[in-house]
């Protein structure tokens, strides 16, 4: 968290605990404060290590599968690091990307290709491409940081059954492939239940769905499955998650270059 | 075709045994080439069919830190006798130690940053029976000490054996007018002949946006450093050679920046003779160039990459075909679930105008099988030019993977 968004942060829960509160809280203000709660939430998991299933289809219903594994380091006061190893498709076994995440400047990400042995530093500037031919781009799948939006509460709805927060956030990196995205949030656990996407026209794109949530140590909350829909193409991508496992001792040594090579 | 029959068996009876199940993979190929003219030499041939099967074994233990790789390959040619050859990619075992890092036994490393030249990557011979790209490289015997810290990375290379380079055989095709024989003794202009141990040392590093190599090979260059005559037609000319091997010191230089969308990239090496005719003199090679990559240019998924690099050599024109020339592709990324790529590029030399074209396509069909498609032409090619040889190879192949 850089010092303007904990200075804005401070303000913002000064502010809410001004006990003549003549000030009334903004939408943007309350929308800031559920993010910030919402971070708080997710903080202190340390690392984590899970297995991905993800499967694309197309218009016509043909799916094609890839299963990946996913390690992650939480960085505070930046992007996490993350590094993902793909086991199948077969001829893509052993391809692993490196990811240093950060919230407003270009993500470094190297890829490494097993079959020439080769380590290549992509040029990340653009995060709005898509995640190995699935509908998630690199910016949906990158660690969620407070400073990636600005945040506007737009009102609060039941869905499915669930409370929720509606709020609205607006990419603060200017290269990324949205204008806003609309987010329900979860009133008891400050956690996503559905992100609506709207591209840089401002159409409607994608939906994002949560379902099947778990809670880890007690703590964190992770969707044992996510539904990516594209409403322009007709095609959707649907990741589930297993085998999370928490505080598993990784560190700065697990994610670089040589580890990278070793990731398999 | 019964070798590969077998392979094919063994790779699949390999992959079904469930105690290994997990640490087994690989795949098995079937590759057809055609010409469209016919051949400079008459015992080359137009058409030619080949398989090929590269099946890897990993293991790892101790949570990782220690880890035993095997690559294995095997192919089999129609005709070409020096294309049906095989290799021990890797048989490896690699030991992490805090910061610290071994490999040792056969293994491949890469360097550079570079896509139409790798100049700086010296550690790994060239399996040049492969493919006319280059790409292929032969495993290579080493003990590699790495270690990755806050000032970069440092990787340290004791390499005991030289692999010689694998060319393409009498009835091989494409192939140097020439052959060279593999088969008789090369030669070797200083006294500890393949015996000698390599040394090789690289730091590497990246500060933002900023990437570089720095690094030095002492040892035999795997590049030939000249050809010996051992057969002759009855008009005197040579009808067969053997490769020169000297020893050289190297130190070259990789880097790479991104501005926006551009990624721009240089390569450079000094080679310094050690042995043999041209001791004591030097060559000075680079290649510099970007890569710009349109993200989404049809408005959905797909990309659009232009690479452009410049090659320069100061060595005579005779020896490499990136003596002054321009290479310039498009990359067109697809993204999408069958993974579809395809590049294609011209290599154009600025003096004699002779254009090497070449298209490479891929794309996956089903969960475990790989098509690829390549075309090569080579036009206005100049005699006494390298790829003089090539007049009349253009060609397209296709490759059939399963991958397992």
């Amino acid at each position: 968290m850089n010092r303007r968004m904990i200075q804005s942060t401070v303000a913002a829960v000064v502010v809410g605990l001004l006990p003549f509160a003549l000030v009334a809280e903004t939408a943007e203000e309350k929308g800031l404060a559920i993010a910030v709660e919402a971070d708080k939430r997710d903080e202190g998991f340390g690392d984590s290590t899970a297995n991905m299933t993800m499967v694309l289809k197309n218009k016509q219903g043909d799916t094609s599968t890839r299963y990946i594994r996913i390690k992650t380091l939480e960085v505070i006061g930046d992007g996490d690091k993350s590094m993902s190893i793909f086991d199948e498709p077969a001829d893509v076994k052993g391809t692993a990307f490196l990811t240093f995440s950060h919230a407003i400047k270009p993500d470094e990400q190297w890829l490494y290709l097993p079959a020439l042995k080769r380590v290549k530093r992509i040029n990340s500037k653009n995060k709005s491409g898509p995640f190995m031919g699935s509908e998630f781009a690199y910016e949906d799948i990158a660690s969620q940081e407070i400073e990636k939006y600005t945040y506007k509460y737009l009102r609060d709805e039941t869905l499915n059954g669930i409370d929720c927060f509606v709020i609205e956030r607006y990419p603060a990196y200017e290269h990324s492939g949205y204008t806003r995205q609309v987010v329900w949030i979860n009133k008891a656990e400050y956690r996503p239940e559905k992100v609506v996407f709207y591209d840089r026209k401002n159409s409607l794109l994608k939906t994002l769905t949560y379902d099947g949530y778990q809670q880890y140590l007690d703590k964190f909350w992770r969707a044992d499955q996510m539904h990516m829909e594209n409403h322009q193409t007709g095609k959707s991508t649907t990741l589930t998650w297993s085998n999370y496992q928490f505080r598993t001792g990784l560190e700065d040594s697990d994610f670089n270059k040589n580890s990278l090579k070793r990731a398999k | 075709m019964k070798h590969v029959l077998t392979v094919i068996m063994l790779a699949t009876t390999l992959q079904q045994t469930p105690a290994f199940a997990a640490d087994w993979s690989g795949y098995v190929s079937a590759q057809y080439r055609g010409f469209f003219e016919d051949p400079a030499d008459p015992r080359q041939h137009n058409n030619y069919l080949s398989a090929a099967a590269e099946p890897e074994f990993y293991h790892r233990w101790q949570g990782g830190d220690q880890s035993f790789n095997t690559i294995l390959f095997y192919r089999v040619d129609q005709y070409d006798e020096n294309r049906t050859h095989g290799d021990i990619r890797e048989l490896s075992w690699t030991g992490v130690f805090d910061t610290f890092e071994m490999t040792a036994g056969i293994s491949k490393v890469f360097w550079g940053v570079a896509e139409t030249q790798h100049l700086v990557d010296i550690i790994n011979q060239t399996d040049q029976v492969e493919n006319v790209d280059g790409e292929d490289k032969l495993g290579q015997p080493m003990i590699k000490l790495s270690t990755a810290q806050d000032w970069g990375n440092l990787d340290l290379f004791v390499l005991p054996w030289f692999r010689e380079r694998t060319f393409p055989g009498v009835e091989g095709r494409p192939r140097p007018e020439v052959v060279v024989d593999t088969d008789a003794d090369a030669i070797y202009d200083f006294s500890a002949g393949q015996d000698h141990i390599d040394l090789a040392l690289r730091y590497s590093h990246y500060i933002g946006e900023w990437e570089f190599g720095l690094s030095y090979f002492s040892g035999i260059d795997r590049l030939p450093s000249n050809f010996s005559p051992i057969a002759f037609d009855p008009g005197g000319q040579p009808t067969a050679v053997v490769p020169i091997y000297s020893l050289i010191n190297q130190a070259g230089i990789d880097g790479q920046v991104f501005f926006g969308d551009w990624t721009w990239k240089l390569e450079a090496i000094n080679k310094e003779y050690r042995s043999g005719d041209r001791k004591g003199s030097h060559t000075f090679q680079s290649v510099f160039g970007f890569e710009y990559t349109w993200v989404g240019f049809t408005g959905g998924a797909s990309d659009l990459g232009f690479v452009v690099e410049y090659h320069y050599s100061d060595a005579n024109a005779r020896e490499t075909i990136f003596d002054n020339d321009l290479a310039t592709a498009l990359r067109f990324v697809l993204n999408d679930a069958q993974s579809t790529e395809v590049l294609l590029g011209f290599l154009t030399d600025a003096e004699t105008h002779t254009a090497a074209g070449f298209i490479e396509a891929s794309r996956r069909i089903g969960q475990s099988w790989v098509l690829e498609a390549e075309l090569r032409t080579y036009n206005g090619t100049e005699q006494d030019r390298p790829l003089y040889s090539f007049r009349f190879d253009n060609f397209a192949q296709i490759d059939l993977a399963y991958h397992f």
